[in-house]
Formats: C-alpha cells, sequence, structure tokens
C-alpha cells in the first residue's frame, strides 16, 4: 500500500511538470512556431501606442529574446524561490511561489489567485456534498423501484437536469428566490467564510443548488445504471443466497460496488471545477477562479491565464491522486496488482 | 369446517419426505407471453441421498433451484404448488422467513466462483458474514470458524488464507471456499448448480469428491443441478431429467444410465462422449433445439424433436403425457407403450451408445 502511494505520488509530480511544460508551450512556444517574432509576444505586454523601442526593452526585460528552456527554467524558477520583474524605474519583487506578474494589473498573479481560491472552493465543495448525496441516493431509489413512479419521476427531473444549461437555471432561481421570494437577499455577492459562516452559507444556497442540481442529475443516472448491473451480478444472489437481509446486500455488497465508477467521475469533475466554476460564478457575479480566467481572457493578460491553468490542472491531477488512492481503499484488485 | 377449509387441509399434509416438492410452477409473465419456466414439478428427497437434475440449457433446471431458495425474481415471478423441507412450507412462507431459512437449513453453491463472491471483500470476511447472520456469535469465533471450514474443504494454510481476497485463489480453490461458504452453518439442503462446470477437467473431479465426503459427513441432502451426465452419475442416488420445465423420467441412477425409457433421455446419453466407443463414430446429438418456454409445444413437448413422434398417431402433438410410474422409483412421461420403448433401447439405441 505504501508503494502504491509512492508510486501514485510520483507519477503525480511528473504529470504535474509535463502539464507546466505543456502550457507554456502553449503560451510561448506555439506563437513562435505561427511565425509570432519575440518582438510580437512582447507587443502583448505594453501599450498599443507603444513604439518599437519600448517594445524591445520589455523583449530583453521579460527576457522574451532567450531560448525557450531558459524561460522555462526561469518560470520554474520563479515558482521555486521568487522572482524580480525590473521595469527600469521600479523593481518589483514577487515571492515564491510566483506564477508570473499581471502587468495589466500591475500585480503579482498568485496573491490574486489564491483571493479567489475559497470562492471557487466553498462553491465547489458544497455543491459536491449535494450532489453527491442527492445524487447517489435518487440513483440508487430509481434503481431499486425501477419501473415505478418514484422512478420515472426522478428520471423525468435528472433529464430535465440535465438538459437545463445553468444559466438558465441560475437566473430563474435569483428571480423566483432572491428578487421574489427574498429567502436569500445576499445572493451574488460573497461573503468570506471565517468572516461570517451564516452570510457565507446564505449567498451560498443558490449557486450551490443550482450547480448541484445539474451534476446530481447526472450522478443519479450513473448510480442508477450502475445499481441496476450490480443488482445483476452473480455475488449479489451469493449475499441472498446466504440469507444476509436485503438492506445488508444493497449497502454492503451492492452500493460499494456501484460507487466505484461514480468515484471516478466524482474526482474528475471536483477537480475540474476547482479549477474553476465558469458558468455558476459567471451567472451569480462570485468572484472566484472561473470568473478570474475569463476576466483575464477578455484583458489579455497572458500570465493571469497562465497562472489559472496551472492552477486548474493542479486540482485535476490533485483529484486524481485521492481518487487513485480511495479506489485502492476501496478495490482490492487495484491494491495488489 | 366448510369444504374449501377441509380440502386445504389436505392437500397442506404433512410430507413424507425431508425435502417434498408438489406440482411446483414458476411462470413469469412478460410482454411477449407467458414463460412457464418450471410447469407442475413434483419430487422428494431424504437426508443424505443426492438428486442429479439434468436437461439442457433452458428446461427450467436452474429456476427450480433458485425457487427452492426463494431466490427467483419475486417482482415478476408466479409461483404455484407447494415446496416442504423438513416440515415448513416454503412458497407460502413470507420473504423474510425464507430469507431466516437461507444459508442455514439450505443452501447454495453456484456455478462461476469467480463472480458469485464479492471481489471486494476477502474470503474469510464472506464466511464469517455468512456464519454470523445464523449464530450469534463474535467475531473471533466466526473467524474461527471460518478458518476450520476452509481446512475443512482442503485449502491448505486456511489461517493465512482466510485473509486472501477471491481474485489471489485459483479456480478450484475458489470452488472450496464456496462450498465452505455454503455448509458454514450446517444446511441440511444443499443444492450444487452446475458446481464444476467452470473448472478444470481435473479440479473437477477433486470438487465432487469433496462434495460427496462432505455430504457423508455433514449428512445433507444435496441436488445437483448440471448438463452433464457424467457429473451425476458419480454423485446422484435419483436422477431427474427435465424438459421444457418439467419432468420427463424420474429413476434411480441404474435405471436411467442402464435401462432409461424416454426418448430424450436417449438422446442425452447418446450425445455423452465415451472412451470405449470407437473414435470415428460421431456423437449423436439430439437433432433441433430446445423449446421456447413461451411457447412449449402442443402435446409432448419433445413431440419436434423425438424420432418417434410418428408411432403415437398423433397424441404426441395434442396430448400431454402424463408422469407415470412404470417401475418402483421409475417414472416416465412418455405416450410409447412399455413394450416399444424398452424394444427401442435394446434394439436400436443401446448398441450405438
Amino acid at each position: 500500500m505504501v508503494n502504491f502511494l509512492i508510486r501514485r505520488v510520483l507519477a503525480a509530480i511528473a504529470l504535474l511538470i509535463i502539464v507546466s511544460m505543456v502550457t507554456f508551450a502553449i503560451f510561448f512556444l506555439v506563437p513562435r512556431l505561427t511565425g509570432a517574432s519575440s518582438a510580437d509576444l512582447a507587443s502583448r505586454y505594453v501599450g498599443k501606442t507603444a513604439g518599437p523601442q519600448a517594445i524591445h526593452e520589455v523583449e530583453v526585460r521579460l527576457g522574451l529574446d532567450r531560448p525557450l528552456v531558459i524561460q522555462y527554467w526561469n518560470f520554474v524558477k520563479g515558482i521555486v524561490i521568487g522572482a524580480h520583474y525590473n521595469f527600469g524605474p521600479s523593481k518589483v519583487y514577487c515571492g515564491p511561489p510566483c506564477f508570473g506578474y499581471s502587468f495589466v494589473n500591475q500585480t503579482p498573479v498568485w496573491p490574486d489567485l489564491l483571493d479567489r481560491m475559497p470562492v471557487t472552493l466553498s462553491l465547489a465543495g458544497g455543491a459536491a456534498i449535494i450532489w453527491l448525496v442527492f445524487g447517489v441516493t435518487t440513483g440508487v431509489v430509481s434503481a431499486l423501484k425501477r419501473g415505478s413512479p418514484v422512478d420515472r419521476a426522478s428520471m423525468g427531473i435528472a433529464l430535465a437536469g440535465v438538459s437545463l444549461p445553468i444559466f438558465f437555471t441560475g437566473l430563474l432561481s435569483l428571480a423566483i428566490f432572491r428578487d421574489n421570494l427574498q429567502w436569500f437577499p445576499g445572493a451574488g455577492t460573497y461573503v468570506g467564510l471565517t468572516q461570517d459562516p451564516l452570510t457565507w452559507a446564505s449567498n451560498l444556497v443558490l449557486p450551490w443548488v443550482t450547480l448541484a442540481f445539474l451534476q446530481a442529475a447526472l450522478y443519479a443516472r450513473l448510480t442508477r445504471a450502475g445499481m441496476l448491473e450490480t443488482m445483476g451480478e452473480d455475488y449479489i444472489r451469493t449475499a441472498r443466497a446466504k440469507g444476509l437481509p436485503e438492506r445488508t446486500v444493497i449497502v454492503r455488497h451492492a452500493l460499494r460496488a456501484t460507487l466505484t465508477p461514480v468515484l471516478t467521475i466524482f474526482g474528475i469533475d471536483l477537480g475540474t471545477l476547482l479549477g474553476g466554476a465558469v458558468l455558476t460564478e459567471g451567472t451569480f457575479s462570485l468572484p472566484g477562479l472561473g470568473k478570474f480566467a475569463i476576466d483575464s481572457i477578455n484583458n489579455n493578460d497572458l500570465p493571469r491565464v497562465l497562472g489559472v491553468v496551472m492552477i486548474g490542472a493542479f486540482f485535476i491531477v490533485l483529484a486524481n491522486l485521492v481518487v487513485d488512492v480511495l479506489y485502492a481503499v476501496i478495490d482490492p484488485r487495484v491494491r495488489l496488482s | 369446517m366448510t369444504e374449501k377449509e377441509s380440502q386445504e387441509t389436505i392437500s397442506v399434509q404433512a410430507p413424507k419426505a425431508f425435502l417434498e416438492v408438489r406440482d411446483l410452477q414458476i411462470h413469469f409473465p412478460t410482454d411477449d407471453g407467458l414463460v412457464k419456466s418450471v410447469d407442475g414439478l413434483s419430487f422428494g428427497l431424504e437426508r443424505g441421498r443426492t438428486l442429479g437434475i439434468v436437461g439442457e440449457s433452458g428446461s427450467g433446471k436452474s429456476v427450480t433451484s433458485l425457487g427452492l431458495l426463494g431466490l427467483h425474481n419475486r417482482k415478476n415471478a408466479r409461483v404455484s404448488g407447494e415446496i416442504w423441507l423438513d416440515g415448513q412450507e416454503i412458497v407460502g412462507s413470507t420473504p423474510d422467513q425464507v430469507r431466516r431459512m437461507r444459508g442455514r437449513k439450505m443452501s447454495m453453491i453456484f456455478q462461476d466462483p469467480l463472480s458469485s463472491m464479492h471481489p471486494f471483500y476477502t474470503i474469510g470476511a464472506q464466511i464469517i458474514e455468512a456464519y454470523r447472520i445464523h449464530n450469534d456469535v463474535s467475531k473471533q469465533v466466526a473467524r474461527k470458524h471460518a478458518v476450520e471450514m476452509l481446512d475443512r474443504v482442503g485449502i491448505p494454510q486456511p489461517d493465512k488464507r482466510v485473509d486472501d481476497y477471491p481474485h489471489q485463489f485459483s479456480g478450484g480453490m475458489r470452488q472450496r471456499a464456496m462450498i465452505a461458504m455454503a455448509l458454514s452453518c450446517d444446511p441440511e439442503l444443499l443444492i450444487a448448480d452446475e458446481p464444476t462446470t467452470a473448472l478444470d477437467v481435473t479440479v473437477q473431479a477433486q470438487i465432487l469428491d469433496l462434495i460427496r465426503d462432505l455430504q457423508k459427513e455433514f449428512n445433507s441432502a444435496v441436488i445437483i443441478i448440471t448438463h452433464d451426465l457424467g457429473v451425476v452419475a458419480e454423485l446422484s442416488d435419483d436422477i431427474l431429467v427435465m424438459y421444457g420445465g418439467r419432468c420427463v423420467e424420474y429413476g434411480a441412477v441404474e435405471d436411467i444410465f442402464h435401462a432409461p425409457e424416454h426418448p430424450y433421455t436417449w438422446g442425452l446419453l447418446g450425445s455423452m462422449p465415451r472412451l470405449d466407443r470407437d473414435r470415428t463414430e460421431r456423437l449423436l446429438p439430439i437433432k433441433g433445439s430446445p423449446p421456447s418456454l413461451i411457447n412449449v409445444p402442443q402435446g409432448c413437448a419433445f413431440s419436434p424433436r423425438c424420432a418417434f413422434a410418428e408411432l403415437n398417431e398423433g397424441r404426441s402433438e395434442t396430448e400431454r403425457p402424463e408422469l407415470r410410474e412404470i417401475a418402483p422409483g421409475h417414472r416416465v412421461a412418455c405416450h410409447l407403450d412399455r413394450e416399444d420403448r424398452q424394444r427401442l433401447w435394446n434394439e436400436e439405441i443401446r448398441p450405438k451408445l
């Protein structure tokens, strides 16, 4: 088991390094391959009116004229030990981990990312709990009552959940529960958990439910399909032949096997969302990583985009690592092979 | 006492045998029609005896065994008839009553031990679970019992292997563990549904030996369900040949192998490979395929495939033959005259086997 853990962590680290290389290449190598010179790249960091002289200065200062390997090395070095940015008159120190410096906003990228992270964490974490509980429960009940009105109703609602886009359900929920009923007057603004836990929760209820509705629908269908398949397995028949009560058969024998594939998807989904729930954050104007990414793209703020992509990749790799480990805990065949 | 009540008292009289099945019917209504998986099956079995149920795929063997344990799909099955096990009737009992009997009074060994054991739990945990449902003991005691059971079925180093997972066992070892699990509560009726089909030939004999030894030790009644006549010849005292959800021939193992009287039984014997026959001679398969249980042929279900059906001048296609006792303990459902059957067997069938 320890061996397995070490192997998985090493693999995750290797994967992160590769991801950073690929991301870096997309931002700095691909433009070159398509014929952009380093001066063209540098022109993105200065105002539109800057002359060739100013562009050249930026090119040298940012090291855009140096070989790509050196640039990558400096980028990684910045993450580990921090980096100095020299703008002639003013010098800026970007402490570790330095994920670059936003020239548009005149701030290092990392503190801004750190600022946005609690929002996305709150949103994704809360929604994940809701959708996992509701999705799996609905799926199990539907499977066990296959063909019954409960099953048909749940699957109908689930179909709606899968089909309705978040910006529709989200705006609808805001119109009804915030504006009309005034139940969650603060929805659409974010208050830190440590500041005021009650307001934090009350403001997040609508985004949580909206996001969870979509995901729970997917999970209900997934769990239902898995459960139906598992209930037909030979080992379920064996469990019944032993004289186990039906409850034990379902919970101990069927559910555990059903949850394994659900867990895999859950890891990927959660990882993806932690990198930014773009639609939900946009709909509820929550200042999370997703909104950060969109704003950065719109502002042509490359260092920020690079930073948010790296963070997103990090969360996905991390979530997959956790899932792998959980998988091994659940299924002995993974652990021992 | 009204007339209806008195009739019930007559039909619900205590059975003579340890296991007695009376006119068991298991039907499944489907969109395509009524599937008569088991259609009027009766037999008895004493403790210490072994009954072999033989038939092709889809003859209703497995549904019968699942029905005995109350494991058939309760949502869509229509079950009627009576199953008496040690004085208790099963068909009319509540699901929970039957559940309490499963594993303790009757248990089952399945065909494929790999898929029949839960992949996420150790062999030991699965045996302990089976033992603790019916016995109020601590985990330590149950574990000790599990190790003893594994030892009893011939698994080496049982105290270590008890913590292994099913996928770490070989096929034969898994089936031994399955048997240990089935026998952990000392059941009086053991049903083995194709217990050796998924195993290597060399392992098959070991498993059959094991079942026979354990039967002697536990003095349980055993039902072996198989399509392999070699297996039933090895183990059974009596044989029940099933076709189209019904019993077509029932008798002691010697009768079925040496003086069978149903053309279907002849066909089964003819399609069994034998070492004492010249290799140039071909096996004699039964032509055609088993009937759909939705549209069981009118009259004798076997008539479309029977080489001798025309000898009955149309009765085979119109009238269903009753299961009649032709000799003590030997019953056959066939329209042919007894003399004709014996003549056909002795002159036409037997020399070709």
